[in-house]
């Protein structure tokens, strides 16, 4: 298992590198300049060293190079920076300082160039760190409240197969698969915050919890995105959960527990809910990354303040290092997922060997 | 009694009898299947109907979709006077008018076509690269390896996000080429197409490796058949079902695809509607005006699920093992 793990992470930094090179490829076609905005008075050999400092002068494949080395070489330093100086858990170690590069002109140590947004000229990580919070506690909730929801719903609708509830369950599924979020965003905005009037229709993201009136308002704004959210996941791992019971209620194990004099409770929620569990747990795993990507249209819907939302603006303001970051950020949360599904098949389901 | 026992024939076994009826189209067993699940008849009705009202509505509807008639905006539809009979609401525009007083009934005819036709398109692109390389990787061992790691390699790209960027990038240099209209129809209907095969190949190869190995392919090759004709006259029609099923997934997806790009401000230019370009743009003003957002999103909601039902039922109806049931 071991060896299939240390493999498969082996292999998985070609297809990052494939992926890096798709989206750096497709960004390089780009007809934009950013320097469209600068005023026609700057002449143009300002505007070169201009453009020269955004790292646009050198061909294209020093580029990508020096785009993978800030990604993954410059950034974890300051990550690691900023954890021995800053943060509360690793803040007793020495500082580190891996970030900082001697500079003979100055005779003093100075932070490495970072890659930079063309729209805020700030370091694209921690935007990308400020954002992240927002995107995890609204699309978080909303795959954990689904999850929790999809599970009783699959297993008793397979349990009572062909029942009224199976039968009803297996609509409103169907249904939470084929609306697409941008309906069931405005529809719930409608129902819930003109018609009736109960809940915020924006995410007001400013907004600090510090006593229980505040905290009631953040459960009250997060309730529509969450629920908008929770209907897909609902309806994508119900089916499953439904599938692989079903599956499983038929095998011969169930009727040897049965035979033995077992509760029908131990048999179905110990014995054959294990045993349906383990395809559906891979699904969940899967299922991370997509939810991430799906939530680029509740957040512009409901006006998030998430990664998201940090994509569309990048991609409208025309900000090539800022879209090309996130879209690799969703290719490797893919990518990693994929393997943790991987693994946690063979770890869980014994019949397997992948070796 | 014994001696109407001996006047039965005694070799009624051995006699070969003409079968009473000629024996039935594998097809009709299909249909009959089908029939039994209702959803997936209401799924696949619903979705002639509205292929058949978006094709020949305006022929019936000829109202202007681009139409302006300013001093009849914001009209209301129909049913808005049953309950609330001041309500501004004419004979002539049942679903009502926008706020360029454009029909609204005229507006989601030419707006379903649009997404219809990327739907289809779009949908036959992914059908016939997913089939063309799982067909591929299926039947020659040596294409196996490369096409499918470009597969899994296909399957890690972040999909939407990579959609946002082509749509984005590609539009100016599309328009100037193909118009306005016709830019991006191209672009959505390829970028939607080359984003979403890899499923319908992984399913077709893995059918294809399994018939591979079927006594009937190794009979039409040691007569001599060429690969193209076994892969044209007996692999491809024993693969058709799986393809049906992930044609109609294709469909959904496509639909939902460029309503989702359309709704993000991506999609087709501004005065050219589709369905996902109206909802987006009802959104603002849908406290005043919420059957704009209704209308729209409901035909989108309502296609795709007729479309998730009709590939159900259609799973079902070809499968031999179920069927019968």
């Amino acid at each position: 298992m071991l060896t299939f793990t240390i493999r498969r992470m082996i292999t998985s930094i070609p297809t990052l590198l494939f992926i890096s090179i798709v989206i750096f490829g497709l960004l390089q076609l780009a007809p934009g300049d950013p320097m469209a905005q600068v005023p026609l008075t700057v002449p143009p050999e300002v505007k070169q060293k201009m453009r020269e400092a955004l790292g646009l002068g050198a061909p294209v494949h020093i580029q990508y190079l020096k785009w993978l080395n800030q990604f993954f070489i410059v950034e974890p330093q300051f990550l690691i920076d900023w954890m021995t100086r800053d943060s509360f858990l690793f803040g007793w170690l020495p500082d580190t300082q891996l970030s900082m590069v001697y500079d003979v002109e100055l005779e003093k140590l100075v932070p490495q160039q970072r890659n930079i947004s063309w729209q805020t000229r700030s370091p694209i990580m921690d935007i990308v760190i400020q954002r992240i919070p927002q995107t995890l506690w609204v699309v978080g909730l909303a795959y954990i409240v689904g999850i929790l929801i999809a599970l009783p719903i699959g297993i008793y609708s397979a349990y009572r197969h062909y029942s009224v509830f199976d039968q009803a369950g297996t609509f409103i599924t169907m249904v939470g698969f084929s609306i697409p979020p941008f309906f069931t965003g405005p529809l719930l905005i409608v129902i819930f915050s003109v018609t009736l009037g109960w809940l915020p229709s924006i995410y007001d993201t400013t907004h600090v919890v510090n006593d229980w009136a505040s905290f009631k308002y953040q459960l009250s704004q997060m309730i529509l995105p969450v629920m908008v959210l929770a209907l897909q996941t609902t309806a994508q791992i119900s089916r499953y959960m439904r599938a692989s019971m079903l599956d499983n209620l038929n095998q011969d194990y169930v009727r040897t527990a049965r035979a033995k004099g077992l509760k029908e409770g131990v048999v179905v929620m110990v014995h054959v809910l294990r045993n349906s569990m383990i395809p559906v747990i891979t699904v969940i795993a899967l299922g991370v990354p997509s939810i991430f990507g799906g939530a680029i249209i509740t957040e512009n819907v409901f006006g998030v303040n998430g990664i998201g939302q940090l994509l569309i603006t990048a991609l409208f303001a025309n900000d090539i290092p800022m879209v090309m970051t996130i879209t690799f950020i969703f290719a490797i949360m893919i990518v990693v997922f994929n393997l943790i599904a991987d693994v946690l098949y063979g770890v869980l389901d014994p019949r397997i060997r992948y070796d | 009694m014994t001696d109407t026992a001996n006047e039965i024939d005694p070799y009624a076994a051995l006699q070969d009898k003409e079968p009473g009826k000629p024996p039935r189209n594998q097809w009709l067993d299909v249909w009959d299947q089908f029939k039994k699940h209702k959803g997936a008849v209401f799924g696949g009705g619903f979705l002639v109907f509205i292929t058949l009202a978006v094709l020949l509505g305006p022929y019936l509807w000829t109202v202007d979709a681009q139409k302006l008639d300013i001093r009849n905006k914001n009209v209301r539809p129909i049913w808005i006077a049953i309950w609330d009979g001041g309500a501004k609401t004419l004979w002539h525009r049942p679903f009502g008018t926008d706020n360029l007083g454009r029909d609204l009934l005229a507006q989601m005819i030419a707006g379903g076509r649009a997404s219809m036709a990327v739907g289809w398109t779009a949908m036959l692109l992914s059908l016939s690269i997913g089939t063309g390389v799982g067909v591929a990787a299926g039947y020659f061992k040596r294409l196996d390896g490369l096409l499918m790691r470009l597969t899994d390699l296909f399957l890690s790209l972040p999909i939407l996000p990579l959609l946002l960027v082509a749509v984005t990038l590609f539009r100016q240099p599309l328009r100037a080429n193909f118009g306005p209209e016709g830019g991006m129809f191209i672009l959505i209907v390829v970028v939607v197409g080359l984003t979403s095969w890899m499923q319908t190949a992984r399913i077709v190869r893995g059918e294809v490796l399994a018939l591979k190995e079927r006594e009937f392919i190794l009979a039409a090759r040691s007569i001599g058949t060429t690969s193209g004709a076994i892969i044209r006259r007996h692999l491809l029609p024993n693969v058709i079902s799986p393809i049906m099923v992930s044609a109609t997934l294709g469909l959904a997806v496509a639909i939902i695809t460029e309503s989702a790009l359309s709704f993000l401000g991506v999609g087709f230019p501004s005065d050219f509607p589709t369905w996902g370009k109206m909802l987006a743009d009802a959104v603002p003003r849908m406290e005043e005006y919420p059957e704009r957002v209704l209308l729209p999103g409901i035909a989108i909601s309502l296609t795709v699920l007729g479309v998730n039902y009709l590939g159900d039922g259609l799973r079902d109806a070809l499968d031999p093992r179920i069927r019968g049931r």
